[in-house]
């Protein structure tokens, strides 16, 4: 670290302020010079703490996203060779079946992670919200404890958990329902989206859990209290209290959390490892994300990566923009 | 595996004796018993885990947990995989110890959050103690570049990083993350709370406008300092594809790449990569539990206005 050259061009030295009425006087005019230094050190300094953020973002922010715009419609071959190909790209994505089968297994893994996993963690939170502190300390760190382990390593050991027969989830399903300890979940294309579905419920149910909660915490306990004079059930109260206010935070859980399902790859990547079989068999756990590794990383196409990249961004883009106004629709509605 | 049903059984016939005696009561005790099964549930894999991490090859399947007390001896719990995992494997570039993968995380997840903590700060600081032309236009920007998903840009940084020449060194993970805007939103908002007479006070006092940073504000958000780190360090410690790309050596591999490697590399002894899971896991959850009241509040300081 380096001091920014603009604190060597100092004021003058304070001088020594003997009381507070010659304090005063110091707001009063200063020398010139003095003055001008002082402002132009103010006024260069916010660009200069910024200055890594500008070069950052201009290398590795700004130019690649102009280069993606350019690379989608190139044929590439590595990071060396490129021909110019027009829409080509695009029209191989959207043709091709494979990135079909990721679009309906991402579009699905989004709906399960968003009617699933958001309102078992609003559930939690609710069961966590009490007065009561040294409980709902000790659970919440309980149940947020899985969200330390990265995707990559809930996959390995997700990848164990499922085996037949002696996987820990199918002998807990065996004892429980009676079914399950045989089920090959990461070789039977039916059932490779559930298992993803599981992993993923068991990672981030907590995740979420941690901003209802957050949000739950901050409702106010006299418009709750008003709501039982008035005689209105507990679920009357959920709906009209509690309900409007964790809106905002629930509008943000749901968009992040779209956005984050979109974008689902390293879990699926090593969950299927273990099969030999890249994404599963039959394609059953690639999601849009893996297509575009497979495509730009795999195969060395760094053309057709972009373009998926692109169309990611438009799908992304348009889910989080109809969720953030039918969310304002709910809430403008009550 | 048979008391699982019981169990179960057993607690709900505790709730419906209860529900005559005192609803409230049995509400309580069900909040109690649904939270104890949540939080089993959510225990169980790590518990499997750490056991199947001690136990010996030949009973791996045999026992779901730990063999019963009478069969515990050496053969049957004991170090095996652990020594597997650190026996040096010999690769293209020579023998590599699996203490190097940890190295290599140790020293990446460790750098990269020292410098994204300084630069973010001090972007955070800019944005939230400054007024100057086209500030406004860069939190707009910010903003909608936090909206943009990072696997566009996956395939273009792939050949920015490859022009460079930064194939295969750390520099190609530490620069591009150096600043993140995540973490200047963080800092902003805590800075904002920092009195502004504080810092004016400095400046009278002659301080430098980095000294500022340094020895004025930067103490005052030490908890949001602490979150940011945490925040950063997982991110950075669990981070698989830029590693995956980037690197290509076998002694520049991270912790998350050589284990999902190993997937395949000990298909016939998986407890071997069980362990290195493990040990995986066990450094950020050190770093969890000292700093977690600060994680969470970090985390949802941006989402929840307290």
């Amino acid at each position: 670290m380096t001091m920014p050259p603009m604190s060597s061009v100092r004021p003058p030295p304070p001088r020594a302020v003997p009381d507070a009425l010659s304090a005063a006087a110091d707001v009063g005019p200063r020398s010139d010079r003095g003055r001008r230094a002082y402002q132009a050190r103010t006024q260069a300094a916010p660009y200069l703490f910024l200055l890594p953020y500008f070069l950052t973002c201009v290398v590795f922010f700004i130019y690649p996203l102009c280069y993606a715009a350019v690379l989608a419609f190139y044929h590439t071959d590595g990071a060396v060779r490129k021909v110019f190909v027009g829409w080509d790209n695009f029209r191989f994505v959207v043709t091709d079946p494979d990135f079909h089968r990721a679009l309906r297994n991402t579009i699905l893994f989004t709906a399960c992670s968003i009617g699933i996993q958001l309102p078992l963690s609003l559930g939690l939170a609710m069961l966590l919200n009490q007065k009561t502190d040294r409980l709902k300390n000790i659970f919440r760190l309980i149940i947020f404890a899985p969200n330390l382990v990265g995707q990559v390593f809930v996959g390995i050991l997700f990848g164990m958990l499922f085996a037949p027969r002696f996987g820990l989830f199918n002998k807990l399903l065996q004892a429980l329902i009676g079914w399950g300890l045989e089920e090959r979940w990461l070789a039977d294309p039916v059932l490779v989206m559930p298992a993803i579905v599981i992993a993923s419920l068991w990672l981030y149910v907590g995740f979420n859990m941690i901003y209802f909660l957050a949000a739950l915490q901050n409702v106010d306990q006299s418009l709750v209290d008003a709501a039982k004079i008035d005689g209105a059930g507990p679920w009357q109260t959920f709906l009209n209290v509690t309900v409007p206010a964790i809106a905002p935070v629930a509008t943000f859980v749901l968009v992040t959390s779209t956005i984050g399902s979109f974008q689902l790859f390293e879990l699926p990547y090593t969950l299927l490892q273990n099969n030999n079989s890249g994404f599963g068999p039959d394609n059953s756990g690639l999601t849009i994300v893996g297509y575009l590794y497979r495509q730009a990383f795999e195969s060395g196409d760094l053309g057709t990566g972009a373009a998926v990249g692109w169309l990611l961004t438009c799908i992304i883009l348009v889910v989080s923009l109809v969720q953030i106004k039918l969310a304002s629709k709910v809430g403008s509605e009550r | 595996m048979n008391g699982v049903r019981l169990t179960l059984l057993i607690l709900i016939a505790i709730f419906l004796a209860l529900l005559p005696i005192s609803r409230r009561f049995a509400m309580r005790y069900a909040r109690l018993a649904l939270l104890l099964v949540v939080g089993t549930v959510i225990m169980l894999p790590f518990v499997w885990l750490i056991c199947a991490s001690f136990k010996d090859k030949a009973v791996l399947n045999e026992y779901t947990f730990l063999p019963p007390p009478t069969k515990i001896s050496a053969q049957t719990i004991n170090l095996d995989n652990f020594r597997t995992l650190f026996e040096p494997t010999a690769t293209v570039q020579g023998p590599v110890s699996f203490w190097r993968y940890v190295f290599n995380s140790i020293f990446l997840a460790a750098t990269g959050t020292f410098m994204s903590m300084v630069f973010s700060s001090m972007g955070g600081y800019a944005l939230a103690k400054y007024r100057f032309r086209g500030r406004a236009f860069i939190l707009t920007f910010m903003l909608a570049s936090m909206a943009i998903p990072g696997v566009v840009l996956l395939a273009p940084t792939f050949e920015v990083i490859w022009r460079f020449g930064w194939m295969d060194t750390f520099r190609a993970l530490l620069i591009p993350g150096a600043v993140s805007v995540f973490g200047i939103f963080l800092f902003r908002q805590a800075i904002l709370r920092v009195p502004d007479d504080l810092i004016e006070a400095g400046r009278i006092d002659g301080c430098g406008e980095f000294r500022i940073y340094m020895t004025l504000v930067m103490p005052l958000v030490r908890p949001m300092t602490g979150a940011y780190c945490l925040i950063s360090f997982l991110a950075a410690w669990n981070a698989f594809i830029g590693p995956n790309i980037f690197l290509q050596s076998q002694g520049n591999l991270t912790l998350p790449v050589v284990l999902n490697q190993y997937i395949t590399v000990f298909e016939q002894q998986y407890g071997v990569f069980l362990a290195g899971t493990l040990l995986a896991i066990v450094l950020p959850a050190v770093l969890f539990l000292s700093l977690q009241r600060e994680f969470i509040s970090g985390l949802t300081s941006g989402a929840v206005k307290q």
